[in-house]
């Protein structure tokens, strides 16, 4: 029905797998032949989705670039795809980083090379499997494929010391989530089937059913849980200290920039609008799990002797804030919240490839270790630092619009007035401890000989760095490029929440109403025998 | 006059087949001196393939032969398909696994075949005797089979133990059938059926009733009567455990839905609660029983009767949602199933010496290929998406909680989730370990690669495009209801 001339969204989803079977093709010695064919397939990936980025029309909220082709007919579960404002820039941020990673690990990695090249481009499909679907038998599909190359790079080519706790404490704890939102999909699907007739897992369908009050408590529940703990929400952040620390760098960038989004995504995407009523019951707890985050994030960091373990911490901290911006439900607390998934996906990522880095000079990621890098490797020290004041929120790089408009849509909103002044305070803690690393590795004077024949970044690292460092001034500087195409799809987004919402208590009402009457002339007809 | 009943050979011809087949095999076993069980094998083959032939036209029929005694519709066709895959896909794993232990046997074929046979007419039984007739025809087989390596202690005592306890459960069986006789007078499943619509039935054909669940619950391996399963499926040869694991079970599994859907529909109500209480019981237990294994093939016995119990949720559905649900998982764990066993048989190399979980480490490094393989056996098994065994799991499910079963479901998601630890620390070890030895090469054959291909071509398939085989199912149970 809709499906556009060109299937874009296929395309972008499915070319990374086309890198696949190629390399299934390729000898196992030919490793640069190999690199090569996956970074040709990312940037074919890359290129692609700014062709999308063109063809994108950033004044309708309507999703847009659809495909629907029918796949189990007798369930209604199709293979829809489609992209809005909302999606857009998670998918540019997917498959930016897709080739950066290919570089970043062109040295890092050199056993079983195949295999780890094959890792990440089934992964890139997962991703973006998960950003484009627009049915929840597809989403849950891609949602789950992810899950085995990512444990597998933590697995393979992680830290030995740890690598397999880590490995399937992360599978675990994704697992359980998702198979009870697996229940709640088809809850969800019977429900809504039985009400209207029409059994599907069309997204947008399900957006139009009202969901019974009692029904959307249980079924928000395992979607929160799917969702919470993907991001990592506070309570259920455990395993990503461990997964980020032992995962190789690549890994970990993958992880940090665009696997947590996925949580935030899954809220934003399917939790909220599916259940309103829920959710927004629940905004307020949802608001103090995130401030928790944001809080104890930062305080965890603080005391980490492993620059590593303390960046996955900032995460914790940094998507506090996602959070909170996004359960505030103003425009500005969305739109803050959807830049900010972009943004920690580029200062965190940067941070990640640049410990990387440090760790392929030195195998080592002490903070006790270093000190006075600074001299000895300039241009690391510039790229450090930038992407280090992006991470804390300094105004005219990308953290601090994001961090700003989620502050200001928290304070706007009654019930969250509290917890923006307080997260306000995460802002300076961040600042402590990303400065207060960075100081130690950086300045003062080289007290370790070790350090001291540190070689500088070669032309690859700066290559790999320099787009990211591109897009963080961008967005700080002039962030419209980025929030304008979002804007429709955030106003229709909060319109469509709160009508449903609306939809939902009326029908509740109702429900009292008739009971209340039933009840009446049951009583009345009592009273009618009695006299 | 006595009146001689129509006697129509063509409906239960799959099953003649393949006794036809043995006792070719058995015949040419006497001339032939050397390479016995290979050519054993081919004939087996030559069987199983004009068996899948003749099999189709049972698809359109929906009647009674023999008197009433078997039933000739889609729903035996379907697992007539099922135990023939089975049973090609375990010859052709089993010809390199005899070259293997230097066993030149070829009543291993023949015995496989006739046991293939009694499955079949398991299945189809319209008659609870028929049914046992197929039940001890098949058990018998496999006593033997399972027995079947000389000098292996190990072997032996998984014969012997699967003998008492086979024996015992038959007896229940029997027992059960003999009291639901005294009750209905008649075990044809149609008059069955008819006594409990006149609904003046008594305790004794409850207890009946009880009986004949408890003996399928052995087969199917449902906790509480599954001890015998972790010692036998250890002791067998493993491409026999391959067999009985997912040939046994489907057999068992036709014949407890066809009696139970089609005779005992009056008790549903209180089965159903016996079967929720098994199904949560077999999946809990199951699964954590599977997590501490050391050994494989230990660990896949726990994941049988853990599969038993999703098989058993997709009963506790009923309706034609799920059993259309445990037609397509018995589909899928077949193909799976039999396809880690064929890993687990060429692994194990000769002998069986190479068994324990600690044996697959770094197999990726060694056979890539193979661990790819086994991977997407133990992704299937686990429940991921794209494999056929995502797709079961999620019809069962999906059955479950339209009927209203949820918490079963919820328990079916949690346990399945603790079963993701055991299946992923296999692949753990293929990729993320190195052995302490290099341990000596596999020797890949034919028979066995082509095994392994058609059951993970299958598995994918069936998962990413399941339309056609998920209407297949639910076509195949209508006879049912």
């Amino acid at each position: 029905m809709e499906n556009v001339s060109f299937p874009w969204l296929s395309f972008l989803t499915f070319v990374p797998l086309a890198g696949v079977v190629i390399l299934l093709f390729l000898n196992r010695e030919s490793q640069g032949l190999m690199r090569g064919v996956t970074l040709v397939c990312m940037l074919a990936d890359f290129l692609g989705s700014l062709f999308v980025y063109g063809l994108f029309d950033s004044s309708t909220a309507a999703m847009q670039l659809m495909e629907n082709h029918v796949w189990v007919r007798e369930w209604g579960i199709s293979y829809k795809m489609g992209i809005d404002g909302i999606s857009l820039f998670l998918v540019l941020l997917t498959t930016l980083l897709g080739p950066i990673v290919v570089l970043a690990s062109w040295k890092d990695i050199t056993h079983r090379v195949k295999e780890f090249l094959i890792c990440l481009l089934f992964l890139q499909t997962g991703m973006i499997g998960v950003f484009v679907a627009l049915d929840l038998f597809l989403f849950y599909v891609f949602w789950e494929i992810m899950l085995i190359p990512m444990y597998l790079l933590i697995g393979v080519w992680g830290n030995p010391a740890r690598k397999l706790y880590a490995a399937i404490k992360f599978v675990l704890y994704t697992i359980v989530g998702s198979l009870l939102m697996l229940v709640a999909i088809l809850a969800l699907y019977f429900i809504a089937g039985q009400a209207t007739g029409v059994y599907t897992f069309d997204l947008l369908k399900l957006y139009d059913f009202p969901v019974p009050l009692y029904a959307q408590f249980w079924m928000f529940l395992a979607f929160f849980l799917a969702f919470a703990i993907k991001v990592p929400m506070f309570p259920f952040h455990t395993w990503l200290p461990d997964a980020h620390t032992e995962a190789p760098t690549v890994g970990s960038v993958v992880l940090a920039a665009v696997l947590l989004k996925m949580g935030t995504y899954g809220f934003i995407r399917f939790a909220i609008p599916l259940f309103p009523n829920a959710a927004m019951d629940a905004a307020w707890w949802i608001g103090l799990l995130s401030v928790i985050g944001i809080l104890y994030g930062a305080w965890v960091a603080m005391v980490q002797s492993d620059v590593k373990r303390l960046v996955a911490f900032s995460s914790v901290s940094h998507l506090g804030f996602v959070m909170l911006g996004m359960f505030a439900m103003s425009v500005q607390g969305l739109e803050g919240s959807i830049l900010q998934m972009v943004n920690h996906g580029l200062s965190t990522g940067a941070l990640f490839l640049i410990v990387g880095m440090i760790y392929e000079r030195r195998h080592t990621r002490l903070i006790e270790e270093f000190g006075g890098l600074s001299k000895v490797m300039p241009v690391f020290a510039v790229f450090f630092m930038i992407f280090t004041l992006s991470s804390i929120g300094l105004p005219g790089l990308n953290g601090f619009v994001g961090e700003f408009l989620i502050l200001l849509g928290a304070f706007k909103v009654e019930s969250f007035r509290w917890y923006a002044i307080i997260s306000a305070t995460g802002v300076i803690f961040a600042a402590v401890y990303m400065l207060w690393m960075f100081q130690r590795v950086m300045f003062g004077q080289v007290t370790n000989p070790k350090n001291l024949g540190l070689k500088d970044l070669c032309a690859r690292e700066v290559v790999v760095l320099m787009p990211i460092l591109i897009f963080v001034v961008w967005i700080g500087v002039y962030p419209n490029t980025f929030l304008g195409p979002m804007e429709p799809s955030v106003k229709n987004f909060i319109q469509q929440v709160e009508k449903k919402r609306a939809a939902v208590l009326d029908m509740e009402k109702v429900k009292k109403q008739s009971a209340a009457d039933s009840t009446r002339v049951v009583l009345n007809s009592t009273a009618v025998q009695y006299r | 006059m006595i009146q001689i009943p129509e006697i129509n050979l063509g409906g239960i011809s799959p099953a003649l087949i393949l006794c036809l087949a043995g006792l070719v095999v058995m015949l040419a076993g006497l001339f032939v001196r050397k390479g016995a069980a290979t050519l054993g094998a081919l004939i087996s083959l030559a069987g199983v393939l004009a068996a899948l032939a003749v099999n189709s036209p049972l698809r359109a029929l929906n009647k009674p032969a023999f008197s009433g005694l078997v039933a000739l519709d889609a729903y035996s066709w379907f697992f007539n398909v099922v135990i023939l895959i089975a049973t090609g896909l375990t010859i052709l794993t089993s010809i390199r696994y005899l070259a293997d232990e230097g066993m030149d046997l070829y009543e291993y074929f023949v015995l496989l075949l006739f046991s293939a046979a009694g499955m079949m007419f398991m299945v189809s039984g319209n008659h609870i005797l028929v049914i046992f007739v197929g039940l001890e025809t098949l058990s018998i087989s496999i006593y033997v089979l399972c027995g079947i390596l000389p000098g292996n202690a190990k072997s032996g005592e998984a014969a012997l133990k699967y003998l008492l306890l086979g024996a015992f459960s038959s007896g229940l069986f029997l027992y059960g059938a003999a009291l639901l006789f005294g009750a209905a007078g008649s075990l044809s499943l149609p008059a069955v059926l008819k006594y409990f619509q006149a609904g003046s039935w008594g305790p004794m054909a409850v207890i009946g009733m009880g009986l004949l669940l408890v003996g399928f619950g052995f087969k199917v391996a449902a906790v509480p009567f599954h001890m015998w399963t972790p010692d036998v499926y250890e002791g067998a040869p493993s491409p026999i455990t391959g067999f009985m694991s997912v040939g046994v079970k489907a057999a068992a599994f036709a014949a407890f839905a066809r009696v139970f859907f089609e005779a005992l529909p009056a008790l549903q109500v209180s089965w159903v609660q016996i079967l929720w209480i098994l199904a949560a019981l077999t999946m809990i237990l199951g699964n954590l029983a599977a997590l501490v294994q050391n050994n494989i093939k230990r660990m896949l016995a726990y994941s049988s009767i853990a599969h038993a119990g999703y098989i058993l949720v997709g009963m506790v559905a009923g309706k034609e949602m799920g059993t259309a649900g445990m037609l397509y998982y018995l589909l899928a764990y077949t193909l799976t199933n039999l396809g880690a066993f064929a890993v687990v048989a060429l692994v194990g190399r000769k002998g069986e010496a190479n068994v324990s979980i600690d044996d697959y480490r770094g197999l990726a490094n060694a056979h890539p290929l193979l661990a790819v393989v086994m991977a997407i056996f133990l992704f299937s098994l686990a429940g991921i998406p794209p494999t056929a065994g995502f797709v079961g799991k999620f019809t069962i499910f999906s059955a479950a909680i339209k009927t209203g079963y949820i918490w079963l479901v919820i328990i079916g998601v949690l346990t399945s989730a603790a079963s993701v630890f055991y299946y992923f620390r296999v692949v753990m070890k293929m990729y993320m370990e190195v052995p302490e030895a290099e341990p000596a090469k596999i020797q890949f054959a034919p028979g066995t690669v082509l095994a392994l291909t058609i059951a993970v071509a299958g598995v994918l398939y069936i998962g990413i495009f399941p339309t056609n085989y998920l209407n297949m199912a639910v076509e195949s149970v209508k006879p049912l209801f």
